[in-house]
């Protein structure tokens, strides 16, 4: 528990080039907090960005006050979400962990039910249950969405029917067990949390999501990320 | 044990199973039409999983949701705060 006993949350917004969003979900997420009377932070975790994204992160700073809004940069070659992670932990005095991509959010207060109401250690968002979904996609990108989701289901069983979410509320004792045992990249090291938590024993609830498509801009899924999405599922066949 | 040991475990199992009564010496082969249907297993299996494969995956393509309602709610959302960052001093 943290300090005083209520439960604190803890959210990681690693950013690279977000000085777009970054208010929005700051704000969504201020507000969501606020109404549903949960104590936070928000630890933005910048690689290092040359459009401004520290600046804004500053003003968000002085707007919301710097108990809840904690920036902190690093400037790595290799960045991927994991260092970002480890970096943000650090820094995180919560005793949940909300991990989450800057560019979209979701009904945050969802995932705190469900975490109540299983006293799960894992809150996973799903595009594909209840009624989760996606808005904006073709046909095409649905159709490899489902295919690559079914031979993930297949090969590896993980117990959770979205692996690839960008939304997730954690235990901090559990992802940081979490973070140790895996060694994955980008986000097949999201899937690899995932299919480690269940053979660790961990509780996953699941919470529907919509995904709606990044707020500015869109999200490629050409054949390079077909050919290293299979890349990774084949290594985490083999390894876990 | 990986998934993939699981696998490789499983299917050596089966086909151990399945090689020991199919190409038997004929002393200890089971009876003929048993032997018919044993021999094409495999691919019989193969198909049949190819078939359950299509069948599941167009069925969630079909049923995928379409979330209208959540991306209008966004651009509300961005709108409100905008405004209130605006106000509040921000400088976009």
């Amino acid at each position: 528990m943290a300090a005083g006993g209520a439960d604190k949350f803890s959210v990681l917004l690693p950013t690279y080039n977000e000085r777009e969003n970054l208010p929005l979900v700051v704000w969504l997420l201020a507000r969501t907090f606020r109404e549903s009377g949960n104590n936070f932070e928000i630890i933005i975790i910048d690689d290092g960005s040359p459009d401004g994204t520290q600046e804004i992160a500053e003003q968000l700073e002085k707007i919301y006050g710097s108990d809840k809004i904690v920036m902190r940069e690093i400037i790595s070659v290799l960045f991927s979400s994991g260092t970002a992670y480890i970096h943000g932990m650090k820094h995180a005095t919560g005793n949940f962990i909300v991990i989450m991509d800057a560019d979209l959010s979701h009904h945050v207060s969802l995932y705190f039910r469900k975490q109540k109401e299983g006293n799960f250690d894992i809150v996973s968002g799903t595009r594909y249950k209840g009624n989760g979904g996606v808005y904006g996609w073709d046909l095409k990108r649905k159709l490899i969405s489902r295919g690559a989701n079914f031979i993930t289901q297949v090969l590896l069983r993980p117990g959770a029917s979205d692996l690839t979410g960008s939304f997730r509320l954690y235990r901090k004792e559990v992802l940081q067990k979490l973070m140790e045992k895996c060694v994955s990249k980008g986000y097949v090291f999201q899937m690899e949390m995932i299919v480690r938590a269940r053979q660790l024993g961990y509780t996953i609830g699941e919470v529907p999501i919509s995904f709606v498509d990044r707020v500015y801009g869109e999200s490629k899924l050409g054949g390079n990320e077909i050919v290293s999405f299979l890349k990774g599922l084949l290594t985490l066949f083999a390894t876990t | 044990m990986t998934k993939l040991g699981q696998w490789l475990c499983g299917l050596a199992l089966l086909g151990s199973a399945w090689a020991a009564l199919a190409l038997a010496p004929p002393g200890l082969r089971p009876p003929a039409p048993y032997r018919q249907a044993l021999l094409p297993l495999p691919v019989y299996l193969l198909v049949a999983f190819g078939c359950y494969s299509l069948a599941t995956v167009g069925y969630r393509l079909a049923t995928f949701n379409d979330c209208e309602e959540a991306a209008a709610e966004l651009q509300e959302h961005i709108s409100a705060a905008r405004a209130d960052l605006r106000q509040r001093g921000l400088r976009f």
